[in-house]
């Protein structure tokens, strides 16, 4: 199983521990340079660039730029890579990222074609090598470490593993979490797409052996079965560590995608109802705001204490 | 994008999967003339996106010039959950023997294609007996495997070669044109032991349309539909009179949740993504002015990658070209939020704190 800790901060014998560096494919584009420098802000440890024909130049007079993956590879080191490159040359980028060595790779681009992902996947499995999104806004561990699209504010560290398929709501319910004094162990972000490199499952396989871990936020969305999935699994390890879901897409129409290539209902698969039933199943309270999250998990830590 | 029901079966033809005579129409001028050159029996199939034609009275038999005259109009002029009639597809009867069921779909869980085949088809997947579920990677489909279900599926002699056949021929299209989903239900024994396809239900990616220009012709897109994706939005309409707009689609659904569970009736679903800017903000104001139905517009913004004061301007702008003569109710969060509030202190947008007040001003505000 992925030790996703160990890839994202190292062991405490490594030279660069809790400093792990990362390469930044599109470094130039405008998007790419955007959060390029607020993950620098940050404090991750950006070591390198990657556009090619730009080759040569440096990023904020600082982080040097190669054409290829391999060269800011060979130059860094680096076994985690960010992708911000449009959808249509995702495949090209991933491949070559994988090709090179790449062990955390995290995608962010929206509209990959699911063929496109399915390819970069089934490389992945052969490389031994993590995929988080696409569609993702990025994995953190909050106050050390952020590789993603994410804003600095509504996250604090702490013992609180947050899943999200959905961007905008990991911010919001991190931010709730936040000032109802819940700090974030690591948040990972799914994304909104049919199929995940990291899906949830994997994601919890992944936190839930965190051994200071106080609780577990799951925010999903219509769309596909990844949340019965994951629910039918806590059920079945027995998982005592309080959580809480959130769900959004209650409201939405069936057979309409919501926005996400991913959030649609097909007949009942993928419906709002079923993950709830399945959530409730698992003794796992679902939300009805994102508002409501922090006060849950509150009430379910008073439960197990 | 899915496909009616008479374009999937051109490309079934396309990929020489059997099918029975059959011509679309829209108009009953067009009707009569496929009518002749089919000959009675026939059946008339209203083709529209959604299923459950069946039952809603949307397949009718045709033995005479008589039935053409009155079914037609009939089947044309339905309307089956909120659908029009698209057109109107004329297909040969058919001396069936036996109904079967084939599928191949993307398995999101499993995350590769998987083959849904059954021997007892004809009803929705849903009751759809006796499943044969085999998966298939990315889509390939050697004979071994088609042998192997066909097996299963206790399938003999011409019907058993038809259908490996099929499967082949339906996968390969499935794979050639990145689906998300391809259904032949029911897929027909005739009396020899040929297999025919007598409905199709096909599903694209989307996100793969700029490798198919060939598909774009079944493309269906209001126009203000078409103007959202050219500016990088997501939209549905719906049919309430709160248009809801925010960033991010998961912050969409949840804000459309509860404005629902408020009593309030959405209008649409707007997501103006992560690359929101003054133009395109605006833009969303104007597909939302040309929204009749909508009566006020909640808004709300979780700011990170979007500044909130480039959605503050937008409004700003909308309502001194006076675009918009709605009122907002809007919550924004994030990157210069405060600054985005004193912006719009003297407007007819009103901010709010959270997301809930917001909700509860828009409710009332409308009932107004």
């Amino acid at each position: 199983m992925t030790d996703i800790f160990k890839l994202l901060k190292g062991t405490p014998e490594d030279s660069d521990y809790k400093k792990k560096g990362v390469i930044v494919q599109g470094i130039t584009g405008a998007y790419g340079s955007l959060h390029a420098k607020n993950m620098i802000t940050y404090g991750t440890n950006i070591v390198a660039g990657v556009t090619p024909g730009k080759g040569g130049q440096k990023f904020e007079d600082k982080v040097p730029i190669y054409n290829t993956v391999k060269e800011a590879v060979d130059a860094s080191g680096a076994k985690i890579s960010i992708i911000f490159v449009p959808a249509k040359f995702f495949l090209g980028a991933a491949k070559e990222a994988l090709e090179a060595g790449i062990k955390l790779l995290v995608a962010i681009p929206e509209h990959v074609p699911v063929r496109d992902t399915m390819e970069v996947l089934d490389l992945a499995n052969k490389k031994g090598a993590v995929i988080i999104g696409p569609n993702t806004p990025g994995i953190m561990i909050p106050e050390l470490i952020k590789i993603g699209i994410m804003p600095a504010t509504p996250f604090k560290a702490g013992k609180i593993a947050v899943l999200s398929k959905s961007g905008t709501l990991l911010y919001e319910i991190s931010d709730a979490l936040t000032n109802a004094g819940f700090g974030q162990s690591i948040t990972i972000g799914i994304g909104g797409d049919p199929i995940n490199g990291t899906r949830m499952i994997d994601a919890f396989d992944m936190v839930k052996d965190i051994p200071d871990l106080e609780g577990l936020v799951v925010v999903g969305e219509i769309g596909g079965d990844s949340e019965e999935i994951l629910a039918q699994r806590i059920i079945d390890i027995g998982f005592k560590k309080p959580t809480v879901a959130y769900i959004a897409g209650r409201a939405a129409p069936k057979e309409k995608r919501m926005g996400h290539a991913g959030a649609i209902v097909m007949g009942t698969y993928g419906s709002a109802e079923s993950k709830v039933t399945m959530f409730n199943k698992a003794n796992i309270p679902v939300a009805k705001r994102p508002s409501q999250v922090p006060v849950l998990l509150a009430g379910k830590m008073q439960q197990s204490d | 994008m899915r496909l009616l029901e008479f374009q999937a079966k051109e490309l079934f033809r396309n990929y020489g999967i059997n099918l029975l005579p059959s011509k679309a129409s829209t108009t009953i001028e067009e009707g009569r003339k496929h009518a002749k050159e089919l000959g009675y029996p026939f059946v008339i199939k209203i083709q529209v996106p959604v299923g459950g034609r069946g039952k809603a009275g949307g397949i009718q038999k045709c033995q005479n010039d008589d039935e053409f005259e009155l079914k037609y109009p009939q089947v044309l002029g339905l309307t089956i959950k909120g659908e029009k009639a698209r057109a109107i597809l004329l297909e040969k009867m058919a001396d069936i023997k036996k109904e079967l069921y084939l599928s191949l779909f993307l398995n999101r869980s499993k995350r590769c294609y998987t083959i849904i085949a059954s021997p007892e088809g004809g009803v929705e997947i849903e009751s759809v007996k006796n499943q044969i579920i085999k998966e298939v990677g990315l889509g390939e489909v050697s004979d071994q495997v088609a042998r192997e279900v066909a097996k299963e599926m206790k399938l003999e002699g011409k019907a058993a070669d038809d259908f490996v056949d099929t499967l082949q021929k339906l996968a390969k299209l499935t794979v050639e044109k990145e689906a998300e989903l391809a259904e032949i239900n029911p897929l027909a024994i005739m009396q020899d032991g040929s297999l025919m396809a007598l409905d199709g239900k096909f599903v694209t990616d989307d996100n793969s349309n700029f490798r198919h220009d060939e598909l774009q012709k079944y493309q269906e897109k209001t126009e203000i539909e078409e103007r959202a994706e050219k500016s990088g939005f997501s939209l549905v309409e719906l049919d309430g009179d709160i248009a809801v707009v925010g960033n991010g689609a998961g912050l969409v659904m949840s804000t459309l949740d509860m404005l629902s569970d408020n009593g309030g009736k959405p209008a649409c679903f707007l997501d103006v993504g992560g690359g929101a800017t003054t133009d395109s903000v605006y833009e969303a104001l104007t597909l939302i002015s040309k929204m009749n139905r909508v009566k006020g517009i909640l808004v709300n913004l979780y700011g990170g990658i979007v500044k909130t004061t480039v959605v503050a301007e937008a409004f700003l702008k909308a309502y001194d070209d006076k675009l918009i003569n709605l009122p907002v109710f809007a919550r924004l969060k994030g990157t210069e939020s405060d600054k985005a509030k004193e912006m719009l202190k003297n407007s007819r947008t009103k901010i709010y704190d959270s997301v809930e007040e917001a909700i509860n001003a828009a409710v009332m505000g409308i009932k107004k």
